[in-house]
């Protein structure tokens, strides 16, 4: 050990003499720092003035924020540098107290938790199994009103959508769409007749209906009936996170999810063929009635969106 | 004996005493809660004094951002999903049809005086709250500030930084813009995918199935009250056991494992981080006047069945997102039942085990190294190589991770095709733990090298003699030498003649 600048040792805050040179500032010329600390101070106060006038004539937002943060920044800034430079500079040293007791007062402590309790509670072993009981059974109680009150039960809500046999589809302004509206290779979102009367809704039952081409078209094996005129149709929630399947990539036939990239053949069944959707979109099974209009045979027939639980 | 107590103390307050007005409130003060003793022990206090411990205070403070810009934002916000016709200030929306939530929430954004700088300040306040409890916790864990007799604040600061990204994802839902309902209707999905009580859980949090009707009323007061409260309970338990159990230090001049060598908390540490808060505060304000930060007006209303193009989530959800887009499609199907293997895993095993690494990492570090001492001297990271090394593997996981949530992004900016980008993702994210570990063992092993092995550098004065032999002796400590404490490195021999062992001439070594 070679010699020691003794200011640099930790003291003990109290007991120094009003010289010592722990309780001088840790600046080498304080009237500079005092000076530059006090132009921060009287720039951060005009600048908070700047904040209530420009508030007072409801200024541009930016200008509120460049004065609040500006006015605050110094006022801070000059903060930090006092206590930093014009403070005691230290360093100050604090003893740590063991936070463990004594051995005595920690058997003492030990010695009222489990003999005076422990004796009370064994001998009335009964009463105890009792009271915990009531106790425990009432926790299972109190958790009814969290696991039926809340919200409906499941059920079947998840399996089906508001699509019936015969139902038309809409558009997003309820109007029905008829053969002639799609061109081949536009797109559309459907959803059943009287959508905007259901909670869910546009949520659950919205449909892709993208025209393939001019001729009744297969995707998959026993789905002959299913594309009237080139119509096909496919629940737009994808089978990942039921985010709207919204891209369609015309060129290759793919209907692309945007939040997490799965893509879905068209002309196949909507099998997907990137991305982490696990399973095709489901094929709604359209007819074209009489009149022109576009209808669903019937429901889905599986749940769409994505996979859960329950679903087989 | 007790009257005689007050009666002298009453008389010391009458007579004023040498310090004043202060000094008579304070004894009143203390007559009735006894609070000199503990009140000059508490402006006593020592901070020790690191740049790195500011860290958790950007954390505090932000908080406080937060709650200050929150209660100015819940005065004009209505978490409502009636619709209404938007007739506002913004006219691209005229006249059409939104919920209550999003109409007040552009409204407040437009119509109020200031509300735009708030909504950003507090949206701003959100993501730097996050990040500096991530940088924060990042600190303790490198630096061993966990070990005996701080885990308990561990499990809590862990706990604090699952309820801070949780009431971040509530808060961005609120807006009930586009991106936050398709963020809305991911999360019900993730819900849905647990095995067994999925669609229950669903249902009930969300009074039905997707949408719902409760989403909103529900996350607002999720929001606004319930984890908010839960947040600061949590920190003034944090803040509690800091006090209790007084602040770490690192090695150095005077500081031992049973005490702390720093600055008075009175006036010096007030002073400082009181300035900090007003630092803090002043910087997020300024984001929030420069940085556009999530402009739901432009996002437009959600629907159920609109969706934008390349939005991310807040960064924190980053890594969840990436997980979701890499991972395969295993979807699990046997007995009539499903699993959603390929939401399941990223998006609920994957941060379960993350979190609770975190929450088990000071019991299995005791057990590991039988180390069951108490520590208040912090570990330079460079010495804990294993520790260091199993951190760096998390982080670089997690930054992998966070990167492949933009796998589209990147495909269209640097034109490649989608399928390469995500499968370099997939190699990335498995490989980076299993690189970065050894190299950062490595690394540590080499500061280690490097730093003498703890001991003080020296600087040497080199002398000739007059044989003309260069030896090279210790200079004195400098002054300010805050090691000075520590052995000196070696003085190098700056040529060593070593005898060949086959019999070759001598080689010589230059050593350093």
């Amino acid at each position: 050990m070679s010699e020691h600048d003794e200011s640099r040792t930790p003291v003990a805050l109290n007991g120094l003499a009003a010289n010592d040179p722990h309780l001088q500032p840790a600046a080498r010329n304080p009237q500079l720092v005092e000076r530059v600390i006090a132009l921060c101070f009287l720039a951060g106060i005009i600048l908070v003035i700047g904040f209530g006038a420009c508030y007072w004539v409801n200024a541009q937002p930016w200008t509120l924020g460049a004065t609040m943060g500006g006015g605050l920044f110094f006022l801070g800034i000059g903060l930090v540098a006092w206590g930093k430079y014009l403070m005691p500079k230290g360093p100050f040293v604090e003893e740590r107290h063991t936070l463990a007791n004594s051995e005595s007062d920690r058997d003492a402590f030990a010695a009222a938790i489990v003999e005076r309790g422990g004796s009370v509670i064994k001998r009335r072993r009964m009463l105890g199994g009792l009271l915990g009981g009531g106790l425990g059974i009432f926790s299972v109680v109190a958790i009814f009103p969290l696991i039926r009150s809340l919200g409906p039960l499941p059920k079947a809500t998840l399996f089906h959508t508001d699509w019936r046999p015969g139902t038309f589809a809409v558009d997003i302004t309820g109007r029905r769409v008829r053969k002639g509206d799609l061109a081949v290779g536009s797109i559309v979102t459907v959803y059943p007749e009287g959508f905007q009367e259901t909670d869910n809704g546009q949520a659950v039952d919205q449909t892709v209906l993208i025209r393939i081409s001019n001729q009744d078209f297969t995707t998959q094996k026993g789905r002959e009936t299913w594309g009237p005129a080139g119509y096909v149709a496919y629940s737009k929630l994808c089978t990942h996170l039921g985010c709207p399947v919204g891209l369609y990539e015309q060129q290759l036939q793919l209907l692309v999810c945007p939040c997490h990239q799965s893509m879905f053949n068209v002309t196949n069944g909507a099998v997907p063929n990137f991305g982490p959707a696990p399973r095709p979109l489901p094929q709604l099974p359209l007819y074209i009635d009489s009149d022109g209009y576009i209808r669903a045979q019937k429901d889905y027939g599986q749940p769409v969106g994505p996979g859960f639980w329950e679903r087989s | 004996m007790s009257s005689d107590v007050i009666n002298t103390k009453r008389a010391k307050s009458e007579a004023a005493g040498p310090y004043g007005k202060v000094g008579h409130a304070l004894n009143e003060l203390d007559d009735r809660l006894g609070v000199a003793k503990g009140g000059r022990t508490f402006m006593d206090k020592i901070f020790p004094d690191h740049w790195s411990f500011m860290l958790g205070e950007i954390a505090l403070y932000s908080f406080m951002v937060l709650l200050a810009t929150g209660i100015f934002l819940t005065l004009y916000y209505i978490p409502s999903t009636d619709l209404v016709t938007y007739h506002g200030s913004y006219l691209p929306l005229d006249g059409q049809r939104v919920t209550e939530a999003y109409a007040s929430s552009v409204n407040l954004s437009f119509a109020v005086r200031a509300g735009l700088l708030m909504r950003q300040m507090h949206h701003w306040a959100c993501d730097i709250f996050i990040g500096a409890i991530v940088v924060h916790m990042a600190r303790v864990f490198f630096t061993g500030a966990f070990r005996k007799p701080r885990e308990l604040n561990w499990t809590i600061g862990t706990t604090l930084l699952i309820l801070g990204i949780v009431n971040g994802f509530l808060g961005y839902s609120l807006p009930d813009d586009l991106v936050s309902g398709t963020g809305i209707r991911i999360a019900y999905s993730i819900i849905l995918s647990i095995p067994v009580v999925g669609s229950y859980l669903g249902f009930l949090v969300f009074g039905g199935n997707f949408p719902g009707t409760m989403v909103i009323p529900r996350f607002f007061i999720l929001h606004v009250l319930i984890v908010p409260a839960l947040i600061l309970g949590l920190v003034g338990a944090h803040l509690f056991l800091l006090v209790r159990q007084k602040h770490t230090q690192f090695p150095g001049k005077g500081r031992t494992e049973n005490n702390v060598v720093g600055t008075p908390m009175f006036p010096v540490f007030m002073a400082k981080t009181t300035g900090f808060l007003l630092v803090v505060a002043g910087v997020t304000a300024l984001l929030g006047a420069f940085a556009q930060i999530n402009p739901i007006w432009q996002f437009g209303p959600y629907e159920a069945s609109r969706i934008s193009y390349a939005v991310q989530p807040d960064w924190y959800m980053g890594f969840l997102d990436g997980a979701l887009r890499i991972w395969p499609s295993w979807s699990f199907h046997s007995f009539g039942f499903t699993i959603p293997l390929e939401v399941t895993v990223p998006a609920v095993i994957l941060p379960g085990i993350l979190f609770n690494i975190a929450f088990v990492w000071p019991a299995f570090e005791r057990k590991f190294t039988k180390d069951f001492a108490m520590h208040n001297l912090l570990d330079r990271p460079s010495n804990r190589p294993k520790r260091t090394a199993a951190g760096v593997a998390v982080l670089a996981l997690l930054s992998t991770l966070f990167i492949a949530s933009s796998t589209d992004v990147i495909a269209n900016f640097f034109h490649l095709p989608l399928e390469e980008v995500l499968w370099g993702m997939r190699i990335l994210v498995i490989l980076s733990p299993f690189v970065a570990y050894p190299i950062t063992w490595k690394i540590c092993r080499e500061l280690q090298a490097v730093e003498g092995g703890g001991k003080r550098k020296t600087t040497n004065v080199v002398t000739r003699t007059a044989e003309g032999e260069y030896v090279a002796t210790a200079a004195p400590v400098y002054v300010d030498d805050a090691h000075s404490e520590l052995e000196a490195s070696e003085v190098p021999t700056f040529i060593v003649e070593e005898a060949d062992e086959e019999g070759g001439a001598g080689t010589r070594t230059v050593d350093r």
